[in-house]
């Protein structure tokens, strides 16, 4: 059933589109974004890297024809990784203002 | 014989194979798929662990008798403590219940006739295994001496000691947890058998269910984070070493995001044999059932939110840290539901004080003690005195050990009649468990107020005022020692002398006690259909558990 869903050219054509965001990722390394805003270069380069995991996900990984379930767990863990992120980010952004620091 | 025996035994004359006795050879073993024998060979495989780990523990504590850094020099005994931690922690402890009591009752607990994914169950058997041995060689090479917390930079820039393979060793042996959490989900969901409904699980099941989650959330993220350690040594990628871009305390958020939860890992289990070991020998419905088992999916969940306080003094904002000192009060309620949850259920109850209540009861002692320990530590002001001294090392001591470690005790004890076929000697039961109780506090209650005096973890020299108190702690440690030598001693007399023990010595309801002991191959003769509620001793539970008690304690005509 599952392989209904993806044929070999459907695999090799995900497969181009990682190998290209590898190419523009390591294009991205080589210029300079920050005269849009500082930091630029790395918020490309995380939008590239979420594309790809995006594709890696729904099709690689048949989550595009999953059940609910299946999507429940996927969205949880990505809710769950924002934690992570947003508790850490939590302490840098107010480290300046900290009694640890002067 | 009695009733319970009956029931599912069958009436043939043959005497049956159990899984002990079907297949004898090597190979037999070491490629089984049956989930009793690879938690058999995991008992084996952790007991060699807590044994070294052990003598660590003697190790340390006899350096600790004199003030002075006289038995082992200094790099030495930041080596003993080390390895001490890793063996115990990674190698033993987290595996310790889920993977040899997990391992062999879930599947029973819930009237299936095996995990859902056998081969996979093997494939984490052996995972731990390669990581066991990876670890075992870097500590013959050298061994680390960075903490068990393998802290940058002592990890990285001023690494002396085998730290990469020592934490190839914990990222292989990792993985070994996630199988065994993703096992153990997948089964639950799929494999109860009818008429077990979520509801009518034993507390046990969701104390794995909640410390499976644990496991297939955390694990990875440590070995993201070993990974990321490994690229900054090899592409000198700026992640963590300040010199070339890194931040070093962004290795502590990682590591602890895991390690936090992973102390969960430590301790919900426990909790979950504790809730079969009051309830059972309370001969008494638990109090509370829904809140014991949504309390262990809290635990799980909260407990993923209070990483940082256990970087208090590292640096983080301080407003970070006010976040997580309020995440921390609030991650101890669930804990705290349990301990009430349990004393209700004590309440008018049979209590019967066999060993395993022994450990059941020893448990909640000592984790009231551990919780409560943990809030002073989570307390942002108190902390900075108390962080980093011996204060800390008392409290995860007695959530790991006398949480942990009693209550597998307890489980061990409670289901070796199940497991093997024959009964220990009770009385030498007693006296372990005793033995471990005393000898657990006189060991570490001691470091609670060394701790709150000052003296630091972590140091093989202190200051002679200490010295009373660090001889009470050693001494503590021998009786400990003993208390936890004596089960190997008389649990292995078991297996060749011990009295058979039936199929459901405790009289109980629970579906394991309804099959042989030692199970067979597939668990039940026949499948099992569930039509009672979990810890059930009244009419409905389709036993006489009654009629058999009265003839227990009836006098010998
Ligand atoms: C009632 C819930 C708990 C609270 C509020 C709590 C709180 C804390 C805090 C604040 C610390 C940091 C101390 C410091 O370094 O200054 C700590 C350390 C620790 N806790 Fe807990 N804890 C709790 C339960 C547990 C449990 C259940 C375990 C394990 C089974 C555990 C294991 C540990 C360990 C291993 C450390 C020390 C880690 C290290 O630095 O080596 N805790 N705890
Ligand atoms: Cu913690």
């Amino acid at each position: 059933m599952e392989h209904d869903h993806m044929t070999i050219p459907k695999y090799l054509g995900v497969f181009a589109v990682l190998v290209v965001g590898t190419i523009l990722t390591d294009y991205d390394a080589t210029i300079d974004l920050d005269s849009i805003f500082p930091g630029a270069n790395t918020l490309v380069a995380l939008l590239i890297a979420f594309t790809k995991m995006a594709c890696v996900m729904l099709f690689f990984m048949h989550v595009y024809w999953s059940p609910k379930l299946i999507w429940l767990a996927v969205i949880a863990s990505f809710f769950w990784m924002a934690i992570m992120f947003a508790f850490t980010m939590a302490d840098y952004f107010t480290r300046a203002a900290g009694v640890f620091t002067t | 014989m009695q009733s319970a025996d009956v029931i599912g035994s069958g009436f043939s004359d043959k005497p049956k194979l159990n899984y002990l006795t079907n297949g004898t050879t090597l190979k037999s073993w070491l490629l089984t798929k049956d989930h009793k024998r690879i938690a058999i060979l995991y008992l084996i495989s952790v007991s060699v662990f807590f044994l070294m780990g052990g003598v660590y523990a003697a190790t340390i504590r006899l350096e600790l008798l004199t003030p002075a850094s006289d038995l082992l020099e200094t790099g030495t005994y930041n080596k003993v403590f080390t390895q001490h931690g890793i063996l115990m922690i990674f190698f033993f402890l987290i595996p310790s219940i889920p993977a040899v009591l997990g391992n062999f009752l879930l599947p029973i607990m819930i009237g299936a006739k095996d995990l859902a994914l056998p081969r996979i169950n093997l494939l984490s058997l052996y995972l731990y295994w390669l990581g066991g041995a990876l670890a075992l060689y870097g500590l013959m090479q050298g061994g680390v001496d960075t903490g068990w917390t393998f802290y940058t930079p002592y990890s990285t820039t001023f690494s002396n000691s085998y730290v990469l393979a020592v934490g190839v060793g914990i990222f292989i042996n990792g993985f070994s947890s996630i199988l065994t959490g993703l096992n153990f989900i997948v089964t639950i969901h799929t494999m109860r058998a009818p008429g077990m409904t979520w509801f009518r699980l034993p507390l046990f099941v969701w104390a794995m269910y909640a410390v499976s989650l644990v496991m297939i959330l955390g694990t990875p993220v440590v070995a993201i984070t070993v990974l990321l350690v490994a690229i900054e040594r090899v592409a000198r990628v700026g992640i963590f070493d300040p010199a070339i871009g890194g931040d070093p305390i962004l290795f502590q958020h990682m590591f602890w995001f895991y390690s936090h939860p992973a102390v969960y890992i430590m301790v919900l289990p426990g909790m979950g044999v504790v809730s079969e070991l009051i309830s059972n020998f309370s001969r008494k419905k638990i109090f509370g059932y829904e809140f014991i088992a949504f309390s262990s999916i809290a635990i799980a969940v909260f407990g993923f939110l209070v990483w940082g306080h256990h970087m208090f003094v590292s640096g983080q904002s301080i407003y970070a840290s006010m976040v997580f000192s309020f995440l921390t009060m609030v991650v101890a309620i669930p804990s705290a539901i349990k301990m009430f949850n349990w004393t209700a259920t004590l309440y008018k109850g049979s209590i019967d004080f066999s060993t395993p209540m022994l450990y059941g009861l020893g448990f909640m002692g000592l984790f009231l003690i551990g919780g409560l320990t943990g809030l002073y530590l989570g307390a942002i002001g108190l902390t900075v005195h108390l962080t980093d001294t011996y204060y800390v090392v008392s409290h995860f001591h007695y959530v790991m050990v006398g949480g942990q470690v009693v209550a597998y005790l307890g489980g061990l004890h409670y289901w070796w009649p199940k497991i093997t076929g024959k009964m220990y000697s009770e009385f030498w039961g007693k006296t372990s468990a005793m033995l471990v109780f005393v000898g657990f506090n006189l060991t570490f209650f001691p470091q609670l107020i060394l701790g709150y005096m000052g003296m630091p973890r972590r140091y093989a020299a202190y200051p002679p005022e200490f010295q009373v108190l660090n001889i009470f702690s050693t001494a503590g440690a021998s009786v400990l020692g003993i208390g936890m030598l004596l089960p190997v001693i008389y649990l292995l007399h078991s297996l060749v002398y011990g009295k058979p023990a039936g199929d459901n010595p405790w009289r109980l309801p629970g579906l394991e006690w309804r099959t042989s002991s030692p199970p067979p191959t597939e668990n039940f003769e026949k499948m099992p259909v569930v039509t009672w509620e979990a810890y059930e001793f009244g009419e409905d539970n389709g036993l006489d558990l009654e009629e058999d008690r009265r003839r227990d304690l009836a006098p010998v005509a």
